[in-house]
């Protein structure tokens, strides 16, 4: 099917893209990589009155260094985040999560920024961005703002950008000698997460000094595995105390039931997921 | 409506579009490209991908208007001008990588975009390459000693024993 008609801003600067948003009436799209809009809108779920175009807005693409953080740019696509050498060195789980999205085609012009706006209980980036305790650089008319990972997911599809505003670059951490892996169960090629688990691990003299740990799918946002952390702080690394706190993996998490997987399903998966995501973070 | 200036498969056009246009309504109904076809209404099917700017994307999912100042190849631009096929075409039909052939224009598309990246790519490198298009006739099979066949006529070399897979 063919979107309905609209209106079309392709801005070439942050500013002139909040202009166009301001400007652009009662139902006003923001468009990064539109492999989710794009799809939405042939099916018209979505028919906004304009779309404003960030494609050409140069300066929200690109991975940078500042002091203690990796700053990665809205409209940084899938495939250039999964070949960036400082998300390879301070971030890994990022690309390593990034090459389970999609397929080559939409990760070309599928974009992280997008992806966390987005902000689809199923997608795969929303969970790694929690993990690390990454924070949202948010431009609006009244200037910018940062907020942190978890305060940005609100609800299913809904995240704390207001209208008028736009997600510009999101912050994260450094952290090296850390290890990190995403463990993802979905059904068939290209298909969404039915549940994932990000997990990043450090180790000290044989123990898991700290671990961070993100649910995708486990409820309409993503979820940190809360219980799952504090049972790892200090304890031996070992295949059996790793297996022991992951059993803590479902608490405090509300998974819906679908076409896909029920919701005790979920549960079980969950703490299958969440032990083999912290064992191999860990090197076990 | 807006103007847009494109090169396709070589030749230069310039166009006046509605921004709700996908790329691949574009190229079908105003240059008359039908050889990228569209198979589904949801980005899964990837029948419709093409090159633009050098990258394979779903052209259902592209605006035209995104494509202005860019260059697009589609199935149509990728043989020789004498009609040499390009390798992957090539492969395609010497590997029996189609039935009734409606995934193939994407397929090659994808398959080219693949090998750019990985020139030598495993069978598992190509199931996972190609993972953005759906074939409902073939079972992948041939199509996978396909991309491998072309891949090492690409570089130059034999391609390795076939395994398992029948013509
Ligand atoms: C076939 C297919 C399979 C997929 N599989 C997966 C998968 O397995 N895992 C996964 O995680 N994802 C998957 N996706 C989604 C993919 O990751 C998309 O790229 C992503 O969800 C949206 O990114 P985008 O850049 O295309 O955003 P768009 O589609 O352009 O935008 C998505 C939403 O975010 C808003 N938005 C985008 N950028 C901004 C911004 N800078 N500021 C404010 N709002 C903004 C838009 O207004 C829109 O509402 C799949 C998509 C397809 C088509
Ligand atoms: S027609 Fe484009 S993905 Fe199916
Ligand atoms: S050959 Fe028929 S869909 Fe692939």
């Amino acid at each position: 099917m063919i979107p309905a008609a609209f209106a079309y801003a392709r801005p070439t600067t942050v500013d002139e893209a909040l202009q166009a948003v301001a400007s652009g009436g009662e139902d006003v799209k923001i468009m990064a990589g539109g492999q989710s809009l794009i799809p939405v809108m042939r099916l018209r779920l979505a028919a906004p009155e304009t779309v404003v175009d960030l494609t050409r807005v140069a300066e929200l693409r690109g991975v940078r260094e500042d002091d203690g953080a990796i700053v990665i740019g809205a409209m940084t696509t899938h495939s250039d985040v999964i070949s960036d050498p400082l998300i390879a060195r301070y971030a890994p789980l990022i690309a390593e999560a990034t090459e389970t999205v999609a397929d080559r085609q939409v990760r070309h012009r599928g974009t992280f920024g997008g992806a966390l706006a987005h902000a689809d209980p199923a997608g795969d980036l929303p969970a790694v961005a929690l993990a690390l305790d990454a924070e949202f650089v948010v431009a609006g008319p009244g200037g910018r703002r940062t907020v942190p990972a978890a305060e940005f997911f609100v609800d299913y599809l809904t995240t704390a950008l207001e209208e008028g505003e736009i997600l510009v670059e999101i912050r994260v951490p450094k952290r090296e000698g850390w290890g990190m892996h995403y463990e993802k169960f979905n059904r068939v090629a290209q298909a969404w997460s039915i549940v994932a688990v990000a997990a990043a691990v450090r180790r000290e003299d044989g123990r898991i000094a700290e671990a961070r740990i993100g649910l995708t799918n486990m409820g309409p946002t993503p979820l940190r595995a809360t219980a799952v952390e504090e049972a790892l702080a200090g304890v031996d690394a070992t295949a059996e105390a790793v297996a022991a706190a992951a059993a803590h993996a479902a608490e405090g998490t509300d998974p819906s039931s679908d076409l896909n997987a029920q919701a005790d399903y979920r549960r079980h998966l969950v703490t299958v997921l969440t032990r083999r995501a912290v064992s191999t973070a860990a090197g076990l | 409506m807006s103007q847009i200036s494109v090169r396709v498969d070589g030749v230069s056009y310039s166009d006046d579009v509605e921004p709700r246009t996908l790329l691949v309504h574009y190229l079908r109904e105003q240059l008359g490209k039908i050889g990228t076809v569209v198979g589904c209404d949801t980005s899964n099917c990837g029948a419709c991908t093409v090159h633009l700017d050098g990258e394979a994307v779903k052209s259902c999912t592209v605006l035209a208007v995104q494509a202005d100042g860019s260059e697009v190849t589609t199935i149509e631009g990728i043989a020789a001008s004498d009609g040499t096929l390009h390798p992957m075409q090539k492969a395609f039909h010497e590997m029996h990588g189609l039935q009734c052939g409606f995934c193939t224009p994407g397929m090659i598309m994808a398959a080219i975009d693949l090998v750019g990246d990985n020139p030598d790519p495993s069978e598992d490198e190509v199931r996972e390459g190609i993972e953005g298009n759906l074939c409902r006739c073939t079972g992948y099979q041939n199509i996978v000693r396909a991309v491998q066949q072309a891949a090492h006529e690409m570089q130059g070399t034999a391609a390795p024993e076939p395994t398992g897979a029948q013509a």
